[in-house]
């Protein structure tokens, strides 16, 4: 490293300290401080630490909300991505290994589902019509449905890293489509199947618009809109609001540090044509 | 006798299902109800009223412009800043991994939690953003407050927010580029700024395709940040379409919301398509 590099890495460090560390330590002070000093929203250390006073009052908040939220966003996150994972993986499989006409009808889709803005309220009018409004199965599914297009790109183009020789290889062995897509192909793509899981649940966790349109009601509530709830019962206790800013920040955050690479993996697979 | 396909066709089946059930039945859906009076039970026909009234409307008309302000105005900034905060963390700076991780960091983060943050930090006389301007004597605005100014600091928390993924595409990018062309450039007495200008930014064109299209869309359906931050307040200096179609949502104009709908996908398809096949296109030519 050159002497230049060395004290660039420092300047680059000072900015970005400022920029890009000190609202998440805001964050941290807010959540610390006691009602009245969090309302002067100074950014300073605060005098008394009451991050857990403060824990407990927001769990217990209207009768433990945030738990339900918690419960209701890991139902959907976790349901979602499995089907998510399977699915794409399956048309991801026939997209790359057969080829017809129907191949443009698949592509047209997945283009569709990628650039076309979801038209809510008669997606609203569909779902009361199958009644799956207000449903946890029904948020999962319109989860899987605006997913599927990134999910199936990323697995098309994996697959076509796995020799068809292997296929062929299984066919010859008598094995069946089902059998060769489970036993055979699916154990393959485990790389693309991480990233799919880790970039899709922080993406279906951090989701806002699609629970606020789909999924309304006090019983549904996901964590991304209980800071919306609260926002209009703490207006008076930012300490609270802040303190249920961090806990949904806690979860992506833990997911990034174990995860990294495959974040990293996923959301550049679209940058360097493959 | 034909030998069936080891690839049927029916595993397809159940996600095209889902999909077209939730997501292309109301799509196609929504070109007819645009044009209906509508409270999700019965829609009364009336025409192209709808998209009068939106272009009739101040406000609605002031959610559209500032719908394509707010898009272009992120995707050019997430696609500068991106692209040269990328060649910085690849220059084998000090600390460059750890600077990485802090710029992606924010990327990840709820974008509600984002919104109510910055709020906070730009509140006109107590946040810290005005405090420490103050301090270095200058007179910090109304960043959410005024109302010409409104739009564009969310903008500005847009792009703090995204940059991150502009950065790690560009990232990808740069790596892909073979370093003997910088080493003949440099034999050939190119300096920095050369080689940026006449190797970097050339080369590493798919990642700036790839920036500029998921930013323009991403920012011309923009909604979860406008509302968290001013709810397209003050007035309606910051609505965006997506918060005008929540708002007529709410109001109970199922008719109207949808009409926005439409416009949306229009605008994304007039501004992007157009857009993508002719850096498509340019990039064959090369």
């Amino acid at each position: 490293m050159t002497r230049r590099q060395f004290w660039t890495g420092i300047a680059a460090l000072v900015v970005s300290l400022f920029v890009f560390v000190v609202p998440f330590v805001f964050i941290l002070f807010m959540a610390a401080k006691d009602k009245k000093e969090a309302a002067r929203l100074e950014f300073n250390w605060p005098t008394e630490w009451h991050l857990w006073a403060n824990l407990v009052e927001v769990i217990e908040a209207r009768n433990y909300m945030l738990l339900l939220a918690y419960f209701n966003s890991t139902v959907i996150t976790v349901g979602a991505v499995s089907l998510l994972v399977i699915l794409s993986a399956m048309v991801g499989y026939i997209l790359q290994r057969r080829h017809s006409r129907w191949n443009a009808v698949i592509w047209a889709g997945v283009m569709a589902g990628l650039m076309v803005p979801p038209a809510v309220v008669p997606t609203i009018w569909v779902l009361q019509n199958l009644g799956l409004f207000k449903t946890l199965h029904g948020m999962i599914l319109i989860q899987v449905a605006y997913g599927l297009s990134f999910a199936i790109l990323l697995f098309r183009s994996f697959i076509s890293t796995i020799p068809r020789d292997l296929d062929e290889a299984a066919i010859v062995d008598g094995a069946k489509p089902l059998q060769i897509f489970f036993r055979v192909i699916l154990p393959l793509l485990k790389p693309a199947t991480v990233t799919i899981i880790v970039v899709q649940s922080i993406a279906i966790f951090n989701d806002f618009t699609n629970p606020l349109y789909y999924l309304p009601g006090k019983e549904n509530v996901t964590v991304q809109l209980t800071l919306f709830n609260f926002q209009s019962q703490f207006v008076s206790q930012l300490n609270l609001l802040f303190m249920n800013i961090l806990l949904i920040t806690i979860p992506p955050l833990i997911v990034y540090i174990f995860f990294n690479r495959q974040i990293v993996a996923g959301m550049t697979s679209g940058a360097v044509k493959g | 006798m034909k030998r069936k396909s080891p690839y049927p066709y029916w595993f397809v089946f159940p996600a095209a299902v889902i999909f077209t059930t939730l997501f292309l039945v109301p799509s196609v859906a929504s070109l007819w109800f645009s044009l209906t009076r509508w409270d999700l039970f019965t829609a009364e026909f009336i025409g192209l009223e709808n998209f009068v009234q939106f272009f009739k409307e101040p406000f609605l008309v002031q959610g559209m412009t500032n719908t394509v302000i707010f898009a272009f105005v992120t995707s050019s900034l997430k696609t500068v800043l991106g692209l040269l905060l990328a060649v910085l963390l690849t220059s084998g700076i000090f600390a460059q991994g750890f600077l990485r991780i802090l710029v992606f960091f924010p990327v990840l983060v709820s974008t509600i939690g984002v919104g109510i943050t910055f709020t906070r930090l730009m509140h006109p006389t107590k946040g810290a953003i005005n405090i420490a301007l103050a301090q270095m004597g200058i007179d910090g605005p109304g960043w959410l407050t005024d109302p010409s100014l409104a739009l564009f600091s969310v903008a500005l928390v847009d792009v703090w927010k995204g940059v991150g993924l502009a950065t790690l595409i560009y990232i990808a990018g740069l790596a892909s580029i073979a370093p003997e062309y910088y080493e003949a450039a440099r034999i050939d007495g190119a300096t920095r700024l050369q080689q940026f200008w006449r190797v970097t930014v050339p080369l590493v064109r798919p990642a700036t395709v790839t920036v500029i299209t998921l930013s323009l869309i991403g920012g011309l359906r923009s909604f979860d940040i406008v509302w968290a931050m001013t709810k397209g307040g003050p007035g309606f200096s910051s609505d965006v379409l997506a918060s005008v179609i929540y708002k007529q949502y709410q109001a109970g104009f199922y008719g109207l919301s949808t009409a926005g709908n439409v416009i949306l996908f229009a605008l994304v398809a007039l501004i992007v398509i157009p857009l993508v096949s002719w850096m498509n296109r340019k990039e064959v030519d090369q």
